[in-house]
C-alpha cells in the first residue's frame, strides 16, 4: 500500500482550509465583528499616514517614496501580513501551547510532517479581510500612479509575476522567523516575551529600508538585511511595483537576488531549528 | 478611622508584592516596548530629511515640533501612558460582573472602585519601580543625543506633575467608567475595542495632536483621550502655556470630576440592578 503511506499533502491542507471555513460560519457575527475589527486598524494607520503626507510630499529625501508609491508599499504589507496572520499566526500560538501541556505527543504520532501540521492546521478567514482592504488599496495607488501626467508609471507582465513571486518570498521568511522562535518554546517551555519580540522585530519591516539611514540607522539596516533578513519582505515586491526611484542596474538585480537567497536559507535554517527542538522534546505530565 | 487605614495599607502592600514577582521578565518587557519608538524616530528622520531646507534661519518644523521635539514627544507620551493606560480594568470589572465574583464586595465592608484604585496604584508603583531602571536609561541617552535641552521651568514642571497625576486618576475611572457599564450589557468587549481604537490615534501617542487638520482638531479637544498621552507631554515641551495651561489643566480635572461621579452612580445603579444566582 503504497499510496497510504505518504499523506497527500494538498488534500490535507485543503481540508484544514475547509474545516476552519466551517468553524468560522459558524459564528456567523463574530466573524464579521473580527473582520471588522482587524480592518478598522488598518484603516486608522492608513489615516495615519494620510496624516504625514499632508506635511510632506515623500519619506526621506530623494528616495521617491511619494505618497502613491508608499501606499503600494502599505498594501504590500497588509498583503503578507495578513496571509501570515490568516495561515500561520494561529497555529504558531497553539504551538506553544501543545508543548506546554503535552498535547504535542498526538501530532508526533500523526503519519505526516510534523512541522507541515503543527503550522498548518487552523485558518483564520477573518484575518483575511485586510488582504481585500489591501487589494483595494493597491488597485487605487497604481491608478494614481499610472495616470499622473508626468512620468507616469509602466508595468509589465514582468513587474506583476515577480510582485506575486517576492510576497511568497516574504510570507515565507517570516513564517521561518515565527517557527523558529515558536520552536523554541520547546527549550524554553513558555516564551510569553518571545511572540512580543516577533512584533517589536517585524515592526522594522514596515517602512521603506531608506529610513534606516545616518549613524545609527545603516548598522540597523545592515543587520535587519543581513543576519534577521525581515527588510526583504515588503521592501523587495514594493520596490518592484512602485519603483520609487531609478535605481542603477547593479543595485536593481542584487537585492532581489538575495531576497531568493535569504528566502532559502531562512527556510532551510527554520527548518532545522524545528527538527532540533522536536529531538529534545519531552513530552508533559504523565 | 485608624482600622480603615490599616485595612487599606495591607491591601496595598499584598498588592505591591503580588506585582513584584517575576522581576527579570518585566524589565525585560520595559525595556522591549521602546522598540516600536525606534522605528517612529527613523520614520520621522524620514520624513524631515525630506523637509525644505531651513529659510530665514527658521529651523524645519511639523506644526511646530522639530525632530528633536519628535523624538522627545514620543518618549514622554511613553511616561504618560505609563500612568494613565489601565490594561485589563474594564474587562476585568465586566467579567467580575458576569461571573459573580463582584459579590464578595457586597457582603464584605470594602469599596469595589476604592480597593481596585488601590491596586491599581500598587500595580502602578511596583511597575515604576522597575520600570525606572529602563526609563532613566533611555532618557539619559537621549538628553546625551540633544532631544532634551535641559529641564523646563518649576511651573511647568509643577503643571507636569500635577498632569500625569490626574492623568492616572482620569485614566483609572475612565476605564472603570466602561467596566462597570457591564451592569446593564454583560459583554463588554466590543464597546471596549472601539474605546481602545479611538484612544490609540486621538490619545495622541501615535503623532502630536497639532498635527490633526479640521474638523479633527476640534473633536480631540471635546473628549477626554487627549489628557492620556498627548497634554502631559505637550506641557512638559512647553507647548502649552500661560492661560491656555490652566484652561486644559482645569479641563483635565473637570473631565476627572465627571468620570468619578459617573462610576459611583453607575455603581450603585448597577448594585440594584444586579442579581446573583448560585453558589
Amino acid at each position: 500500500m503504497a499510496a497510504s503511506e505518504h499523506p497527500h499533502y494538498g488534500r490535507v491542507f485543503l481540508t484544514f482550509v475547509r474545516n476552519s471555513l466551517v468553524r468560522d460560519m459558524t459564528f456567523r457575527v463574530n466573524f464579521l465583528l473580527d473582520c471588522v475589527s482587524s480592518t478598522s486598524w488598518v484603516l486608522m494607520n492608513i489615516g495615519f499616514y494620510l496624516l504625514i503626507f499632508r506635511y510632506t510630499d515623500q519619506i526621506g529625501a530623494d528616495t521617491g517614496w511619494g505618497k502613491y508609491e508608499f501606499f503600494v508599499f502599505l498594501a504590500t504589507t497588509m498583503f503578507i501580513n495578513s496571509v501570515v496572520q490568516a495561515f500561520f499566526m494561529p497555529n504558531a500560538e497553539e504551538f506553544s501551547e501543545l508543548i506546554r501541556t503535552g498535547n504535542l505527543d498526538f501530532a508526533l504520532l500523526k503519519p505526516i510532517d510534523t512541522q507541515f501540521l503543527v503550522s498548518l492546521h487552523k485558518v483564520e478567514w477573518a484575518s483575511l479581510a485586510n488582504f481585500l482592504v489591501g487589494a483595494a488599496l493597491l488597485a487605487l495607488s497604481l491608478w494614481r500612479l499610472l495616470t499622473r501626467p508626468d512620468d507616469p508609471l509602466v508595468i509589465d507582465a514582468l513587474a506583476v509575476v515577480l510582485y506575486v513571486f517576492y510576497i511568497g518570498c516574504g510570507v515565507a521568511i517570516l513564517y521561518s522567523l515565527m517557527i523558529g522562535l515558536a520552536a523554541t518554546s520547546i527549550w524554553l517551555g513558555r516564551n510569553q516575551n518571545l511572540y512580543n519580540f516577533w512584533f517589536y522585530i517585524t515592526n522594522f519591516s514596515r517602512y521603506p529600508m531608506e529610513i534606516y539611514g545616518g549613524r545609527y540607522g545603516t548598522p540597523l539596516r545592515w543587520f535587519f538585511t543581513f543576519i534577521i533578513p525581515i527588510l526583504v519582505v515588503v521592501n523587495v515586491p514594493a520596490r518592484l511595483m512602485a519603483r520609487p526611484l531609478n535605481m542603477s542596474l547593479a543595485t536593481h538585480w542584487q537585492l532581489p537576488a538575495f531576497a531568493v537567497a535569504a528566502t532559502l536559507v531562512s527556510l532551510l535554517v527554520s527548518r532545522w531549528i524545528f527538527q532540533r527542538a522536536l529531538g529534545s522534546y519531552r513530552s508533559a505530565s504523565s | 478611622m485608624h482600622a480603615q487605614l490599616t485595612t487599606w495599607w495591607t491591601i496595598l502592600r499584598i498588592c505591591l508584592e503580588e506585582r513584584l514577582v517575576y522581576r527579570g521578565d518585566f524589565a525585560l518587557g520595559t525595556l522591549m516596548r521602546f522598540l516600536p519608538i525606534v522605528t517612529q524616530i527613523f520614520l520621522w528622520w524620514a520624513v524631515f530629511q525630506a523637509l525644505p531646507a531651513p529659510t530665514h534661519g527658521q529651523a524645519q518644523n511639523i506644526a511646530g515640533y522639530s525632530y528633536q521635539d519628535f523624538v522627545a514627544y514620543y518618549l514622554l507620551t511613553m511616561v504618560t501612558r505609563a500612568f494613565s493606560s489601565m490594561p485589563g480594568l474594564a474587562s476585568g470589572i465586566a467579567l467580575q460582573v458576569r461571573n459573580g465574583e463582584i459579590k464578595k464586595f457586597l457582603i464584605q465592608p470594602i469599596d469595589m472602585l476604592g480597593f481596585l484604585l488601590l491596586s491599581r496604584i500598587a500595580h502602578k508603583l511596583a511597575y515604576y519601580s522597575v520600570a525606572l531602571g529602563p526609563f532613566t536609561l533611555v532618557f539619559a541617552l537621549a538628553t546625551w543625543g540633544g532631544y532634551f535641552t535641559g529641564w523646563p521651568d518649576a511651573t511647568t514642571l509643577a503643571a507636569y506633575a500635577a498632569s500625569l497625576v490626574m492623568a492616572f486618576v482620569l485614566g483609572f475611572f475612565l476605564e472603570a467608567s466602561i467596566g462597570l457599564i457591564g451592569f446593564w450589557f454583560l459583554e463588554v468587549n466590543s464597546l471596549l475595542f472601539v474605546y481602545m481604537l479611538f484612544s490609540f490615534f486621538l490619545s495622541g501617542h501615535m503623532f502630536p495632536l497639532d498635527m490633526l487638520p479640521e474638523p479633527w482638531r476640534t473633536l480631540v479637544e471635546l473628549v477626554p483621550l487627549k489628557y492620556l498621552a498627548y497634554f502631559p507631554a505637550a506641557v512638559f515641551l512647553e507647548k502649552i502655556t500661560g492661560p491656555e495651561l490652566l484652561r486644559g489643566l482645569m479641563g483635565q480635572a473637570a473631565w476627572l470630576v465627571f468620570f468619578v461621579l459617573f462610576c459611583r452612580v453607575a455603581y450603585q445603579r448597577g448594585v440594584r440592578r444586579y442579581s446573583g444566582f448560585g453558589g
